[in-house]
Formats: structure tokens, sequence, C-alpha cells
């Protein structure tokens, strides 16, 4: 096992996941997330990409092993402290998942209200960010009006806008156009910047070379593998101050 | 922050908790639609008819007691007219020395033909030939309870002027009907709790449907960071919403059952019926049915969604 530093953001220890009996989805996952740090998360189909993302949005609880997020475990972590651990996450589902009976305004300013925002400090970060995304025109069209690059959008504008310490996205770009999809790149590197440890899952290799400072995390039948040393321990460390913690590509 | 921000921010805070105001609408609101506020307006009007009905068997009874508690009757039963009549006397003589007794009326003859004309006829007991012997009925009120003790005394000062007289407790005769009464109250009593327990039921049932109906946006909040207790203040603010409307609506059915059947008992003219009448505290009591419904559902809506949310990651 390795030994916590106190500056990982999530380490995860010999990790496995099963659903009921079926066998392991996620097998031995070893690997130790930093603040500031860019990560692609890559495989084919049924790699185990969404059941790994659901363990680091705490949407799940692993089957064996230990995972520490943001120096709690996360395993032993009472239900009732789970809420405040997930406040510092971001996450874009694959399938957007937005609240259906919430305008796109509404479902943005969701994460500020549960984390006890008054209305009045919300008009301008969630009017900012619908602009930001280009959707200021459609701040109170309820979801199932917004077409699917669209709905991705304000997905993507409700993960980002708490400026969550880290951001994870399935498939973020996967309907929006290819301007689009550099856009939101820029943006979730704009927040990499910023400081916050973004995860992308995605299948599409041209999107890896959109961020060359990225490291990628290759997912082959629920094992990972390490083509650009995202997952050694200690990371190699970036040159570049203006990225705390962040490992060199 | 000032004092007065701070107090400000506290009693903004606390009204939030109770009231869900403020947090963000987790779930479509049903805003008075669907049929769980007649649900609750139903069972809001059968507990205030209930709680009514029980409130005024006991004011019958506490008002008939009141006035019988030191009640006594003795009847002179002698067949011999002239014979009756000296024993009364004499009763009434010795009656009036005894110190526990604050009342005495010996009931005239024109009183008691009155009483078993129904049964006996107008005659029976002045004019035909062989006249029907009534006992002379003589009333007591004694300063205290007319208890085993009290009459016991009142039979021993009696005996030896009046041989052939009988002395009862006048409550003694209505110890059946208080008993009636007793078990209709605790009828009353059971109903506002079984039906207190059917709201109850039916929050619950309804709490569990909001649930799984809204189980995904529910996954998507907690998700995001909402905590079991926002979530439980949206479906305890939605629920508590419907049973104050059905309350308000349940409390006004009953209102005007109670007040129409009120003016029919009223109309009966029945003494022991008169006395049931509800008073200022009776009302107030009745008032908070809807008030305690309203808790009860959103203490029952919020029990309910925690329970459930528990079982969540």
């Amino acid at each position: 096992m390795s030994k916590p530093t106190g500056e990982e953001i999530v380490q995860f220890d010999n990790v496995g996941l099963r659903y009921g009996t079926d066998r392991e989805v996620l097998r031995n996952l070893s690997f130790t997330l930093f603040p500031g740090s860019f990560y692609f998360l890559t495989g084919a189909s049924g790699a185990g990409k969404t059941s790994l993302l659901r363990l680091l949005y705490l949407a799940q609880r692993p089957s064996r092993g230990m995972i520490r997020m943001f120096g709690s475990d996360a395993i032993t972590l009472p239900r009732e402290r789970l809420p405040l651990l997930r406040r510092r996450i971001g996450v874009v589902f694959q399938d957007f998942r937005l609240v259906s009976h919430l305008s796109a305004f509404d479902n943005v300013a969701l994460p500020l209200r549960v984390a006890g925002a008054a209305d009045r400090d919300l008009r301008k970060p969630v009017t900012d960010m619908l602009e930001w995304v280009g959707l200021a025109d459609r701040m109170d069209a309820r979801p199932a009006t917004l077409s699917g690059g669209e709905q991705q959008r304000v997905a993507i504008a409700r993960a980002v806008i708490p400026r969550p310490q880290m951001l994870v996205a399935d498939e973020p770009t996967g309907n929006v156009d290819p301007e689009m999809a550099v856009k939101l790149l820029r943006l979730f590197e704009a927040l990499n910047g910023l400081g916050t440890t973004v995860v992308v899952a995605t299948h599409d290799v041209h999107l890896l070379q959109k961020v060359p400072d990225s490291l990628i995390m290759r997912l082959n039948k629920g094992q990972l593998a390490d083509p650009t040393g995202a997952l050694r321990f200690p990371p190699r460390r970036s040159a570049n101050p203006s990225r705390h913690g962040r490992p060199a590509a | 922050m000032s004092p007065k921000e701070l107090l400000e921010t506290r009693i903004t805070g606390a009204m939030r908790a109770v009231t869900g105001t403020g947090d963000p609408e987790l779930v479509p609101q049903s805003r008075l639609s669907g049929p769980m506020p007649w649900v609750i307006a139903i069972m809001v009007a059968m507990t205030v008819i209930a709680l009514a009905a029980g409130l005024a068997l006991r004011n019958t009874v506490i008002s008939a007691q009141a006035g019988l508690e030191g009640g006594l009757t003795v009847q002179i039963v002698e067949a011999r007219a002239p014979e009756r009549r000296a024993q009364s006397e004499a009763a009434m003589q010795r009656l009036e020395s005894l110190p526990a007794v604050v009342g005495l009326r010996l009931v005239p003859k024109e009183e008691l033909d009155h009483l078993i004309e129904p049964w006996l006829g107008s005659d029976q007991g002045t004019t035909s030939a062989m006249p029907v012997p009534i006992p002379a009925l003589i009333d007591v009120q004694l300063s205290g309870r007319a208890d085993e003790k009290q009459i016991e005394k009142v039979r021993a000062a009696l005996v030896a002027v009046a041989p052939a007289a009988r002395v009862d407790a006048q409550s003694g005769w209505l110890e059946p009907v208080y008993d009636a009464i007793a078990s209709l109250q605790w009828l009353a009593i059971a109903l506002v709790v079984l039906l207190a327990m059917a709201l109850a039921a039916a929050v619950l049932m309804a709490a569990r449907s909001a649930l799984g109906t809204n189980r995904d946006t529910i996954e998507i909040v907690h998700l995001l960071g909402g905590t079991d207790a926002q979530i439980a203040r949206v479906f305890q603010r939605s629920i508590g919403v419907d049973a104050a409307g059905g309350g308000v609506v349940g409390f006004a059915l009953a209102l005007i059952v109670i007040l129409l059947l009120g003016r029919r008992f009223a109309g009966l003219g029945a003494g022991l019926v008169d006395q049931g009448s509800l008073g200022w505290i009776d009302w107030t009591l009745l008032a908070m049915v809807p008030l305690a419904a309203a808790l009860l559902a959103m203490i029952t809506a919020r029990v309910t969604v925690m329970h459930a949310l528990r079982k969540m990651l």
C-alpha cells in the first residue's frame, strides 16, 4: 500500500468493484491523483471507465481495497459526512442527468443552492457561466426543450460552477460539435489552471492531443495501464510552477 | 456580522429548518393537486367530528354529575295513604335536622302524577276506584357527595321515624347512562387515534411514492452534495402544504356538520343532551386538529424520507 503524503487528492489502493455476485468490473486499482493535474481516462466501451468514475464521485463504494479522498478514508467515512466531500467534486454525467422540472438556470444554480448560497448571490455567477457555455438565451428553458449538446453544456456548467477541487467528466464532449468540444476543454483547462484536478473519461483519441500536459490513465478490462506515468507514485513533477503539484507528461 | 444580522440569520435558519422554505425545489411540488389534500381533508373532518362528539359527551357527563353528585331520593313506599303522609312529614322533619342536608323538597303530588302519567294514565293515582299507591318522593341535596356512607347515615336517621323510607343516590340511577357515555367517549378517542394512524399511513405511502418517482433527482442532488435533511425538508414542505390545505377544508366541513348537529340536538329539548354544548376550550382543541394533522403529516414525511434516504449512499 502506498503511504499517503497528504498532498494527494485521491488515493486508490488495491481497489476492486463488483456488482452483486458478478465478476469484478474493476480489479486491483492502485493510483494517486494530485491537486492541479489533468487526467484523461481512456479505454474501450465496457472497460470500466464509468464504474471508476462512480467510485471517484462517491456514487459507489468499492467491494474491496482502500480509497482516500481529500485526506479522508472514503470507505469508512460516515454517510452524513459524504455531502461535504461531494461538494468538493464536480461531476459531468455521461447522460447529463439534469433535473427535468428545473430550468437551465436552476439546474446550474443547484450545486450553489445545495451548498447554502442565497438566491441574491446566484444570479451573476450562474448567468456568467451560462453565457460562457453559450446558453445565455436559454436560461429559462427546461432540459426537455434543449438539444443534446445544449443539455451537455448545462451539465458542464453545473459541474464547474461551484469551483470544485476535482472535476470528473464522463464523455463530456460526446454530444457537442468539435468547436464546442475544444471550447469546453479550454474551460476545463482554465479550471485546472486554478488548481482543480480534472479527470475526463473519453474514448476520443483526438481529444487527448488537445491538452498537451494531460496524463493518461488507460483502462483495459477493469485494470489500469499507465502510459504517461499518471499513476506513478510519487509522480514526476512539472517544471511549470503555475500548476501546483502537476506531474510532467 | 452584527448581532442583528446574526439574529436574522439564526431566525431564517430556524425557519428554513422547520418549513423547508429557501431550499431548492428539488422535486416537483404538488401545490394542493392530486388526492393527498383531499385524503387529509376527509381525515381531518372525521377527526374533528369524532373529537367534538367526545368532548360533548364529556361535557354532558361532567354537567350531569355536578348536578346529581349530592342528590338523594327518599321514597316512602307505603300503600296506606295516611300512613304514607305521616311518615313523609316525619322524614322531612328528621332530614331537616341533619347537618349534611342543605336542600329538601317533598315532590308535589301533581308532579308525581305527571311523572307516571305516560305509564299509568292521567287518573290512575287520583280518581280511580282503586288508586295505584304511589310512593311519596323527597328530593334531598347534601352538602357533599352522596356516597354510601352518607346514604347509610340518612337511612339510619330515618329508620325510626319513617320505616318505609328507601334512600337512593340520584347519581346511581344514571350510572348505566354514564357508563354508556364513557364507552362512547373511549370510542371517540379510539377513532381519533385510528384516524391519526390512518393519516400517518396515507402520508407514508404518499412520501414513498414521491420518493420512488423522484429517485433519480434525489440521487443527483445527493451527488451534488445535498444532505438527507435538505431532501427530507423538501418533501416535508410539500406534504405540509398539502396537509395545511386539506386541514383547512376538512375543518370547514366538520364545522358545518357540528353546527348542524348542534342545532338538531338543541331542538330535542332533552336535558341531558343540552348539557353537551362545546365551550371555548373545546373549540380551541378542535381548531388544533388541522394544525396537529399538518404537523403529524410533516413529521411522518420527514421520518419516512430520512429512513429511505439512509438506504442510499
